[in-house]
């Protein structure tokens, strides 16, 4: 394990609480731990340490972050093995004294250092067809009581940090299965879709065979470490299992809680576009769809 | 030469927060191949942290409401330095604009009878604002986020552009950028390109912004010959967190004082009383009984707590200095003496959340500490009001990074109604443009040459400083020197130093290899940064009076004459100059608004 001590210290100054920062370095080939000793400051972050790091000692260090203030989810890591954003994760909270590691999400393959490659989350999103509202109100609006948008609003509340895929037991030790699963993240964004007073897609059949949900087994880790407490698995998961297994004995029933107002059919189409497009390149993590989509 | 990809599309659109994706929305919507290029992944642009609310005149909650009186507001708010075309559409459009959000998912607070909630923010004369507690930039970014998604847009995401391309015509027809995974270029070709790419708020050092915003779309503009305006008018917002030091400048929503929030200093004074200009005094409550009224009964006069965020914070900058602060050198802001805490909870679950997680308070219970940060740019790129045309052919702009609708100072809310309203006109007129423009586009490869042969240069600096030294300085100087006070003085000691940190800028050493490494992507934004931050200064130094977001300590009042410029910054002759250029005039039809104000 290399070490890069920082003490620099002026003579005659008391030495400053020190903090010791075991953080991975490296990339797809492979890397290891390395330690980083700087001054401990008070009211920070793991992130600010991390920044500290970067300006004085590891210039390419490589690290996601954007707000700095929990709102944006770009700062994923595991600290001490637990996953969480670094951006609210004060030091204060961790065992004085001993180092704090900070290493990648290992449910997704590392680019470099912090930094993964989580595109895998945003070709699920092109699984999924948005929402199909129906008509509006004679006066061009649409109406909607305030607690029949509860438990939806709580769904919008996903920064989409991708900490709960990253825990998932499905996918963290089985690569395989992101073919064919979502991850509790789209299950959020599925609910939110299913149950959204106003839309009139059915996406059951997407739900049960393309996007795995029957692989789920409510371990509840997801709902663990959402940073915006969002109840993963009682509010979006649950309900979504029991709305696929009603959905296969009883299709009456799902109508019903579908449509609070005004019945409609299906629209046609609807599978076909769930349905992934071709493999894209790299970086362009959304191709066109056909024409007309 | 570097080896870079090229790809060829109609409409590129650099930054992918609210204004970048709905233009992406209308042009890709009108049939063109459109690209979205951003430095970050996609969803987390700093649109997500907006938290108050959108403003539009939908007129459910207060029917008195509609696109005059937020017209008039806006103005008002900008100290009339706006664009009032640019102010006109948006008033008149952001309600259309809102709605659209929620046919395509968004989910807004009710009204009672299941309309669009809205809440009071500072400057609007009556309820406005549509929210979602407190993350509607979060709904709106992720419903326009899933919006794209569905129509088939080609994102491009973890990529920095480094500048802009000219064609034969001189007209911008692309962009070179590259992959911050792997450090490896690549060329846009493209008909029409907007700006989208938001602020500069990391110029200084106590900023609400995200690492994202360091004027790269401002300083792409310049260097490509378009105009800026009134780049001095910066807004520094009334509340930022003061402690935790790792937190400060980290926002706090003005929704907190449009639900009941007040502000006191260390003798628990509600000390915005004593600062209440003349330009508001007809609209401001002025003893703490009319305004505690306001809050249910619209006849009564606003609390002085919702002026403008320039003047509030002008003021708790004044109580700070006066000795009259909070611990940790800012003032209080008290909602927990003011509402009940479950009220609190549901208004304000992010603030909440931050103040309970990063500063150990529970604001329910306790007040919180905040001071001004550097919030927001009025000024930018110069564009038609209508079609969001830069002063380069083939070049739009649009959202923070475009200047003029927001004049001096801009009113909270009008941020996100902003991107809506000219991100779609912009998607459309780069459209239209695109379409009217025959022929191939032909990329002048020896202008990417000099590109990338630049940007790499920064590895061979052997000796150079490091960018975070360079990035520091440049923050302390435009903090202490451009900050919210100005003086002649200081701000030409800002311009020497400028000069030495551009120098010094030029030779900046980058350490390790391309791929990934977040220090050779700094000694990049360094650049912009330090270009804008001339075109600021400049800005603050000819105008010579103290008019919104631009305060000068050696002018304090506003001069009529410079009311009626903007402060243009423009390359000439390879170093950027300041003129004055006379605004838009208002018709008269429009003038009559504002009689009762004379």
């Amino acid at each position: 394990m290399a070490t890069e001590a920082a003490t620099t210290q002026a003579p005659g100054v008391e030495a400053p609480a020190q903090v010791t920062m075991r953080l991975w370095r490296g990339d797809e080939s492979g890397g290891e731990f390395r330690d980083y000793t700087v001054p401990a400051q008070e009211g920070e972050v793991v992130l600010d340490v991390v920044h500290r790091i970067q300006a004085d000692h590891a210039p390419d260090l490589a690290v996601r972050w954007n707000c700095k203030a929990g709102k944006c989810g770009s700062c994923s890591a595991e600290v001490n093995g637990q996953p969480r954003l670094m951006c609210m994760t004060r030091m204060s909270t961790l065992p004085a004294g001993e180092p704090v590691t900070v290493s990648p999400m290992r449910a997704f393959p590392v680019m470099r250092d912090l930094v993964t490659d989580v595109s895998y989350n945003f070709a699920v999103a092109r699984r999924i067809p948005t929402f199909r509202p129906g008509p509006k109100e004679p006066d061009g609006t649409y109406r909607m009581a305030q607690v029949d948008i509860d438990r939806v609003q709580e769904f919008h509340k996903c920064i989409e940090c991708f900490l709960c895929q990253n825990v998932c037991h499905v996918i963290r030790d089985h690569e395989e299965n992101k073919e064919h699963y979502a991850g509790p993240r789209f299950f959020v964004r599925l609910a939110e879709l299913e149950m959204h007073p106003l839309d009139t897609l059915d996406r059951r059949e997407l739900i049960s065979r393309e996007l795995g949900i029957g692989l789920c087994n409510i371990t509840k880790c997801c709902t663990e470490v959402c940073p915006e407490s969002i109840h993963i698995t009682d509010n979006a998961i649950i309900p979504l299992k029991e709305r696929v297994v009603d959905a296969r004995y009883d299709p009456v029933a799902w109508l019903g809680r579908k449509i609070r107002r005004r019945p409609s059919p299906t629209p046609a189409g609807v599978a076909a576009a769930g349905t992934p497009a071709a493999a894209s390149g790299e970086r362009i993590v959304v191709e066109p769809r056909a024409a007309g989509q | 030469m570097a080896e870079h990809e090229t790809h060829v599309v109609d409409v590129l659109i650099i930054g992918a927060g609210g204004a970048g994706m709905r233009a992406a929305v209308e042009s890709s919507a009108m049939g063109l191949k459109t690209a979205l290029v951003c430095k970050s992944l996609l969803g987390k642009a700093h649109t997500v942290m907006a938290e108050g609310g959108v403003a539009a005149a939908l007129g459910n909650v207060w029917p008195e409401d509609n696109w005059k009186v937020h017209f008039r507001d806006t103005m008002r708010g900008g100290k009339m330095l706006n664009n009032w075309r640019m102010a006109q559409l948006h008033a008149q459009e952001s309600p259309d604009r809102v709605l659209e959000l929620e046919e395509w998912g968004a989910l807004f607070d009710r009204t009672p009878d299941g309309r669009i909630l809205q809440r009071d923010f500072g400057g609007h004369r009556y309820a406005r604002l549509a929210h979602v507690g407190d993350r509607t930039g979060l709904e709106l970014i992720r419903t326009l986020q899933h919006r794209a998604v569905s129509v088939g847009i080609n994102v491009y995401m973890e990529c920095k552009i480094v500048r802009l391309l000219a064609g034969a015509d001189g007209a911008v027809n692309g962009a070179v950028g590259f992959w911050r995974e792997s450090g490896k270029f690549v060329v846009f070709g493209a008909k029409s390109v907007i700006i989208a790419s938001g602020g500069v708020g990391k110029t200084w050092q106590y900023t609400s912004n995200s690492w994202e915003s360091t004027g790269d779309g401002q300083a792409l503009a310049l260097w490509a010959g378009a105009d800026m305006i009134d780049m001095e008018c910066v807004q520094f917002h009334p509340t930022g967190m003061v402690w935790p030091p790792s937190a400060r400048g980290l926002l706090v929503t003005e929704g907190v004082r449009g639900d009941g929030g007040v502000l006191k200093n260390r003798e628990g004074e509600r000390f915005m009383f004593r600062y209440i200009p003349e330009f508001y005094a007809k609209e401001t409550a002025d003893s703490i009984e009319e305004a505690d009224q306001w809050y249910e009964n619209k006849d009564f006069r606003r609390p002085p707590e919702l002026l403008p965020r320039d003047e509030v914070a002008r003021a708790i900058n004044s109580e700070v200095k006066a000795g009259r602060g909070s611990p940790h050198g800012g003032i209080f802001l008290d909602i927990a003496s003011r509402r009940s805490a479950e009220y609190i909870r549901r208004r304000l679950p992010s603030m909440y959340h931050q103040f309970k997680e990063l500063a150990d308070v529970d604001i329910t219970t306790d007040a919180m500490e905040i001071g001004p940060t550097c919030h927001y740019i009025m000024g930018g790129i110069r564009v038609e009001a209508d079609t969001a045309a830069t002063t380069v052919a083939g070049l739009f702009a649009a959202g923070e990074a475009a200047g003029g609708m927001h004049g001096a100072n801009r009113l909270g809310g009008n941020s996100l109604s902003d991107l809506l309203v000219f991100g779609r006109r912009a998607g459309q007129y780069a459209a239209e443009h695109a379409l009217g423009t025959a022929g191939e586009v032909v990329i002048d490869e020896g202008q990417v040459a000099a590109v990338t042969g630049e940007a790499l240069s920064f590895f061979d600096h052997e000796g150079g400083e490091n960018p975070y030294t360079v990035h520091q300085e440049l923050q302390e100087t435009m903090q202490s020197l451009v900050g919210i006070i100005r003086t002649e003085a200081e701000l030409d000691e800002a311009l020497g130093r400028l000069d030495e940190l551009d120098e010094r800028a030029s030779t900046l050493h980058v350490e390790g290899h391309r791929q990934f490494n977040p220090g050779w992507h700094l000694a990049l934004d360094v650049q912009s940064m330090l270009a804008v931050a001339r075109c600021t200064t400049l800005g603050a130094i000819e105008r010579r009076e103290s008019r919104g977001g631009h305060t000068r300590d050696d002018y304090p009042a506003p001069d009529p004459e410079l009311a009626k410029v903007n402060m243009v910054t423009r390359l000439a002759g390879g170093r950027v100059a300041v003129v004055r250029e006379p605004l838009p005039e208002m018709p008269d039809e429009l003038k009559t608004l504002f009689e009762e104000d004379h």
